[in-house]
């Protein structure tokens, strides 16, 4: 029986070897129930130990395996090679970061920007621990639940052309995380992270409705979706604060 | 809150979305009337001149074409800032460019609203 | 640390398909900006008298200007076609708790679309 071959094309830079990155061609046997990921671990065990990536579920809910396969932000566990068989794969890091070495880029941006939309319960009042639970109808559920999906994986914010034009931009997953919380009706916390969302640089304004982010999602966040919302509300907080400046917002 | 009331991108927003609901809903006829109808003579008596003055002098009608003609202008100023910015990298050029789509909008809605007011 | 930046190529969405189609969706709006100028334009025709309105008449029917016209309604209906079928990200509606499907949502912007459109051509046409 004759052994099938992937091609492979990754992406290498060493910073204390490289000025310019480079592709790597790699030959790895193709089984049509393999993944990117089991390619690349391949290359790892057997052809080549010098190559840096993330990975660590394999199954699609950590976050970790973000790259371009072919030119689309990709989970590499979730990326069957038989979707391109016998052509062959390019694989890069995951684009609108700075990349640090093979495969493995610098999140430290990513990182930053999520503390700063308060992605916690924000209560004005603390109920006394006797009052017991928070409680929560499925409905009350529903609201936000689907914005609280998000892995992490950053694929958003490779698909993001505002964000690659202009990393200061808030990007898809922060601000869907915000709206996660702005929706929970435990939280109270809306107000403060108006400033933030709203902020004439970098904001949610920045964002043109490409709606990419949404496109790549793996887990359904729907991060287009979460921005238009906030959007439209931030609008609307506008035109009352203009209208009714006295009013508490 | 203080920084939602100084940015104005709320106020171009807003336009934007109203005029691209006018847009989306209105134009298409529209343009098919004025564009295609009227000038190929498909309909003769609905376009001819005094039917249409008289069309056009209702005050309904005034202020249908207005927001037809000024709303979509805000929503193309809108667009064509973000556009040109983003399509051809021109962040610096920002603020000029916002000036000169929004400034063409309002002029444009301007000369519409005198047009219309005074036929 | 130091890190390797990629740039973006200045028409960045000239290779993707997902970026064109977002950026010929948003020069739509250049169509309608100029058709609306044209409008604008009528008008003023229809304020100056007959005469200058029926030349500006024989004007749009001169097969460049009409060209523009059946590209500008193409540009409006992708515009329509793209805006009716993002309204439910921006708009969520709520009956009795459950989210209403966007489907749904959809379904009923384009029933009105029709419907207006219908409406307006038989005022105008009448």
């Amino acid at each position: 029986m004759a052994h099938l071959v992937q091609a492979m094309e990754i992406f290498r830079y060493h910073p204390e070897r490289d000025a310019e990155p480079v592709f790597q061609r790699y030959d790895v046997p193709y089984r049509d129930d393999w993944v990117v990921l089991d390619a690349i671990n391949y290359i790892k065990d057997h052809v080549d130990g010098t190559l840096a990536y993330r990975w660590s579920c394999r199954m699609g809910v950590c976050g970790s395996c973000g790259m371009m396969i072919n030119g689309a932000p990709r989970l590499s566990c979730a990326t069957f090679l038989k979707e391109f068989y016998p052509r062959p794969i390019r694989v890069e890091p995951l684009a609108n970061f700075p990349v640090q070495r093979d495969l493995v880029i610098a999140l430290d941006d990513f990182i930053a920007k999520l503390p700063r939309i308060a992605p916690w319960i924000v209560r004005e009042n603390e109920p006394p621990l006797a009052a017991g639970e928070f409680r929560q109808t499925p409905e009350q559920l529903d609201r936000y639940k689907q914005f609280s999906m998000c892995i992490n994986c950053m694929l958003c914010y490779a698909a993001c052309p505002v964000y690659g034009l202009r990393p200061v931009f808030l990007g898809p997953a922060t601000i869907a995380l915000a709206q996660r919380y702005n929706l929970d009706s435990r939280d109270q916390g809306q107000a403060g992270r108006e400033a933030v969302l709203t902020s004439d640089d970098g904001g949610i304004w920045d964002c043109t409705l490409v709606g990419e982010c949404t496109t790549v999602c793996p887990a359904h966040v729907d991060p287009a979706a979460a921005i238009q919302q906030a959007k439209l509300r931030g609008a609307l907080r506008w035109v009352q604060n203009v209208l009714l400046p006295w009013g508490r917002a | 809150m203080m920084s939602t009331r100084r940015s104005s991108e709320p106020l171009w927003w807003l336009l934007f979305a109203a005029g691209g609901t006018v847009a989306a809903f209105l134009l298409p006829v529209q343009i098919f009337l004025t564009g295609v109808i009227a000038p190929l003579g498909w309909a003769p008596d609905a376009f001819h001149y005094e039917r249409v003055v008289a069309l056009l002098r209702h005050p309904a009608s005034r202020l249908y074409v207005l927001a037809l003609i000024s709303l979509p202008l805000f929503h193309w100023a809108h667009r064509f800032r973000y556009g040109v910015i983003e399509g051809f990298q021109l962040h610096r050029a920002g603020r000029l460019l916002a000036a000169a789509c929004y400034g063409t909008a309002v002029v444009l809605t301007l000369v519409a609203a005198v047009v219309l007011a005074r036929l | 640390m130091r890190t390797y930046q990629r740039p973006l190529p200045l028409l960045w969405w000239v290779r993707t398909p997902a970026y064109l189609r977002f950026v010929i969706r948003e020069f739509t709006s250049v169509f309608i900006a100029a058709y609306l100028v044209l409008f604008l334009i009528l008008l003023v025709r229809v304020k100056a008298g007959p005469e200058p309105y029926a030349a500006y008449l024989r004007w749009l029917a001169s097969p460049a200007v009409l060209g523009f016209h059946v590209m500008a309604l193409a540009a409006a209906l992708y515009h329509t076609v793209t805006w009716l079928n993002l309204t439910p990200l921006a708009l969520v509606v709520r009956v009795r708790g459950r989210r209403v499907a966007p489907a749904a949502i959809i379904a009923v912007n384009v029933a009105a679309w029709l419907l207006i459109s219908i409406l307006v051509a038989r005022l105008i046409l009448r």
